[in-house]
């Protein structure tokens, strides 16, 4: 019976040890240093804003995991010697394995800043990072200020963590935008508005440059590269991207890029070694997609497309169409398709944009410019249908049909204020059409005869 | 597993503390609770209705207040920060207190009403007295204790609807399923019911005299509505006493079915059901504390649907008890009563044997087997055993150790004595036999689900926390699969706070409603058939 090894608990991981499970009865490891059991990454922000207990955040009873024979390990892996598929634990206790999967996830960047590593500074990734923000910033007595460097997905969150506990924070964004090297313009002007509105002091356009210590070693006050200005704090987030924690293969033999080298079938150089999720980086990027993806999608397809290989249906790691989401602040975020901000903006992509008079909602239609074909959307503030969204990128349907049908794709709750008229009638001026949008048709949306 | 409590020990807490406007709003909603205190040990107040009146303006303001001063200065959104680290809301000391003066309460207002000044034969006295003046407004009679909890009922559902209102006021689904079950409380519950004491005696009556009716309870929400006295005063109350006997049954056999295939049973549990109404609203702040494991789920199953088999039985047997034997009579008698009943039971169990058997569980199965052999059995036994008690048991123990045991310590006391410490929902999901028997057709023949989008999910969670009736909504969720669950009221928070857009409370087609397929979108289609093999 095949011993099969999984060097991390996270959702590629856990997706990974799971679908084995159905698919087989190989004996299962995963190994983790960071917690007993999985947990949702992306929700451990509500544990510090007090929306939930850490318990809550684990998808799974405590006795999911030998009901299905899944054994959790926990430690932390230092040495992986692919000639005698073995593994070395804190140094001491070795595993075998007949076929190991990687799936170790990133660690927050840290670009060389003087004193990024003080006390009272930290990244926001692991359920230690929590702990450690616990230490750091449990109340605004005890954190005055903290300053967050890295405007992106993290970034936001960590104020948004802060200010729940009426934290000052300062955020020092190095785009003229905020995450505009992902969202059009509108978009981002959008999420500045709301950044300010929630009493965060934004600060765009603004590099740090070193971080000061005071006399016990802990972080005294930010200094800003372009004003010189010396902010103090008691806590700096830095949340300016992740890499892949892949650091304890430097000498194991498997092909390291940024991340674990892996082809379509997410196969590594060496026999029987797999990597997915955040570690994995694709020899060459699938489409327009990055060849490092640290989405939770698709370290969960990751780990279903392993499995199927790993239990003898070698497949290759061949995404659908493009989505994600994400929640700023108080505005929901989806995407589906590709829409691109104005800087990485294809030749042949045309935007279409609309934004409420008032409320903070908006949203971003990308279509080929020559052949009217609709590519992406981008909504703020109103939930769409992915089954619709995913239906019509395969059908390829134009920008057009997209418009008309507007309403099908609507998944905010019922009674919610609709926005088509309004969204449809913009489109028409802005581009010269006289598109009619149609009513919502239960039909269409269920695919029901 | 948590090693953050004891890092908070060490630095200090998150902010949990009240601000000064909500110590005063809180101050004021005490004070108009301790007039209500007083008078319960007889101190006389010389004008009560002005007293009264200062008591539940104060309590209503200083819940409003509170709330203004908890959600007013905020942009609309979740408002969930720190619902885990107040002690109130966390099952910590303020939780204890509240559950433990809540349930003093139920157990005074069920079993001892004398010592809230309830005097048989006489002048009321105590908080009874206290309330007097209102229900002599209203239905022109002198209060009991039943009107004092209904207008304690009433303003804790309006105060504290207009808070979740102010906290939910992002979301349209919510305000209006509040304002709707403010309406229904205030009107159907309290209002109408005294108003139509007034016509008691009157001539429209024929001189007869209504059961006290809240047109919106509906069988077996209010087992006691076929019993014998109450269907004495509708048919000796003319036509609109027929007419409200009608009504009832109506509302059993075909208002709530159609309405439930139309809409799920949130029509009911969470738009007009005052048990709902009270919990949406008051209960609030503990819809996180409900048990989400598999094992309360088991309990679940069995308890509800026992009482479900109970209340039918006591229910059978005190119909049973006041017909009589002779046709020539009535129509109805003992005999065709049981074989209509075990024809109705037959039927329904038969259709969902035949037709709907594949959606249910295994256990679920054995269940429906198990109880309808039992009722039959204790039918067949009655007609074997000849006359006598109905099912081996006087139908007058029946009904009065249901009304004890579900009526009043499932309802009131644990139901809702207990929301500090297990969840606003505990009677509706472990006690009421009408959430269960719409829970039945709601999942085996109605048009509601909670669409899960696509593959959007991150198992964050937030949907299973806020779930009051204890649903693991995310293990459906971060599979793909829609929620259609027999317990879901759809009170819609789960859709709420979800940070993604995931949850879609909707009616639709009944075809692939429940899809235990693994539909992940954006994944490979080719994996995704592979997945979906079985």
């Amino acid at each position: 019976m095949d011993n099969i090894v999984i060097i991390g608990n996270g959702v590629a991981g856990i997706s990974a040890a799971r679908h084995i499970r159905k698919l087989s009865d190989k004996r299962i490891i995963v190994i983790s240093a960071e917690t007993d059991f999985f947990f949702s990454r992306t929700a451990l922000m509500y544990v510090y804003m007090g929306h939930m207990k850490f318990e809550h955040i684990q998808p799974y009873e405590n006795w999911f995991w030998e009901k299905n024979r899944i054994e959790l390990v926990r430690g932390y892996v230092t040495q992986v010697d692919t000639e005698t598929k073995q593994l070395q634990m804190d140094g001491s206790r070795a595993i075998q394995y007949d076929k190991l999967i990687i799936a170790t996830g990133s660690k927050p960047n840290k670009f060389g800043w003087p004193g990024q590593d003080l006390h009272g500074v930290q990244g926001l990734y692991s359920k230690q990072d929590l702990d450690l923000l616990e230490v750091n910033a449990p109340n605004k007595e005890v954190c005055k200020r903290a300053v967050i460097v890295g405007g992106g997905l993290i970034g936001i969150e960590m104020a948004e963590m802060l200010r729940s506990r009426d934290i000052p924070v300062t955020f020092l964004v190095r785009e003229e935008s905020f995450w505009n090297g992902v969202l059009p313009d509108g978009e981002s002007a959008m999420i500045n508005e709301h950044i300010l509105e929630h009493h965060i002091d934004l600060r765009l356009g603004n590099n740090l440059k070193e971080i000061v210590a005071d006399e016990n070693g802990k972080v005294k006050s930010v200094i800003i590269t372009e004003t010189g200005e010396e902010l103090p704090c008691d806590v700096v987030g830095l949340t300016a991207g992740v890499t892949p924690n892949v650091n304890f293969l430097k000498d194991s033999g498997i092909e390291l890029g940024r991340g674990v080298k892996v082809n379509r079938y997410l196969e590594t150089n060496v026999n029987d070694v797999y990597a997915i999720g955040d570690c994995a980086e694709q020899h060459e990027a699938i489409g327009n997609r990055r060849p490092i993806e640290a989405v939770w999608y698709t370290g969960r397809m990751m780990g279903e497309t392993v499995a199927q290989t790993i239990c003898g249906n070698r497949i290759e790691y061949k995404p659908g169409h493009w989505f994600n989401s994400a929640k700023f602040l108080d505005i929901e975020y989806q995407t589906y398709g590709w829409v691109f901000s104005n800087k990485g903006k294809k030749e042949y992509e045309a935007h279409f944009h609309w934004r409420h008079s008032e409320e903070k909602i908006c949203i971003t239609v990308a279509f080929h410019k020559d052949t009217n074909q609709f590519l992406g959307l981008n909504t703020f503030g109103i939930r769409m249908r992915h089954e619709v969204f995913d239906r019509w990128l395969t059908e390829e349907r134009d920008v057009d049909y997209v418009m008309e049908h507007l309403a099908d794709a609507n998944f905010d709750p019922e009674f919610f204020k609709k926005y088509e008229t309004e969204i449809v009638s913009k489109f028409n001026s802005d581009l010269g059409k006289s598109i009619n949008p149609k009513k919502k048709s239960l039909k269409r949306i269920f695919q029901t005869a | 597993m948590s090693t953050y409590d004891k890092s908070m020990a060490l630095t200090g807490q998150p902010p949990k503390i009240l601000s000064r406007n909500q110590k005063m709003a809180t101050l004021l909603g005490m004070f108009g609770l301790a007039i209500v205190l007083l008078a319960a040990f007889n101190v006389s107040f010389p004008n009560k209705g002005l007293w009264l009146t200062i008591s539940l303006l104060s309590i209503t303001l200083g819940t409003i207040w509170f709330s203004w001063d908890a959600y007013s200065q905020k942009l609309p959104g979740i408002k969930n920060d720190g619902v885990w680290f107040k002690s109130i809301s966390s099952k910590g000391f303020w939780g204890w207190i509240a559950g433990i003066a809540l349930t003093g309460f139920y157990i005074i207002l069920y079993f001892y009403p004398e010592y809230l000044g309830l005097v048989k034969g006489g002048e009321n006295k105590g908080v009874i007295a206290l309330f007097d003046p209102l229900s002599k407004i209203l239905s022109g009679n002198a209060a009991s204790q039943w009107f004092v909890y209904g207008t304690l009922y009433t303003v804790a559902i309006f105060a504290f609807g207009i808070k979740f209102i102010w906290k939910y006021r992002h979301n349209r689904y919510e305000r209006l399923r509040t304002i709707s079950v403010m309406f229904f409380q205030t009107a159907f519950a309290f209002i109408i019911p005294e108003l139509m004491a007034r016509l008691n005696g009157d001539k429209i009556l024929n001189g007869g005299s209504l059961p006290y009716y809240d047109l919106k309870n509906v069988w077996p929400l209010n087992y006691y509505n076929f019993e014998g006295y109450r269907i004495k005063a509708f048919l000796s109350s003319g036509d609109i006493g027929l007419a409200l006997l009608i009504f009832g049954i109506l509302s059993v056999f075909v208002i709530t079915p159609i309405l439930t295939y139309k809409y799920g049973k949130r029509w009911y549990c969470s738009w007009v059901c005052g048990c709902g109404g009270l919990a949406e609203t008051a209960g609030d702040s503990f819809r996180h504390l409900s048990d989400k494991t598999v094992k309360a789920w088991n309990v679940e199953r069995w308890v509800v649907h026992s009482v479900v088999v109970f209340v039918t039985l006591m229910t059978t047997a005190v119909i049973y008890s006041y017909l009589g034997t002779d046709t020539s009579k009535y129509w109805l008698t003992k005999s065709s009563f049981l074989i209509g009943v075990t024809v109705l039971l037959t039927l329904v169990f038969g259709w969902v044997m035949l037709f709907k058997r594949q959606q249910l569980q295994k256990d679920a199965q054995y269940g429906a087997i198990g109880y309808f052999v039992i009722i039959m059995a204790l039918i067949g036994m009655h007609f074997f055993s000849g006359d006598g008690n109905v099912f081996l048991f006087k139908s007058e123990t029946l009904r009065k150790s249901y009304s004890f045991l579900i009526g009043s310590i499932f309802s009131g006391v644990i139901g809702t004595g207990f929301y500090p410490i297990f969840g606003n929902r505990v009677w509706c999901r472990f006690g009421c036999p009408m959430a269960a028997i719409m829970g039945f057709q709601q999942r085996l023949f109605s048009r509601f689900r909670i669409t899960t989008n696509g593959g959007q999910c991150i198992s964050c969670g937030n949907c299973s926390t806020y779930c009051e009736m204890g649903i693991d909504v995310r293990a459906y969720a971060q599979k793909g699969e829609n929620i259609v669950r027999s317990s879901c009221v759809g009170c819609g928070i789960c859709s709420a706070v979800c940070p993604r857009g995931v949850l879609k409370l909707e009616n639709g087609p009944l075809e692939n409603r429940i899809d235990s397929n693994q539909v992940l979108l954006g994944n490979d289609v080719d994996l995704m058939q592979l997945v979906n093999q079985k």
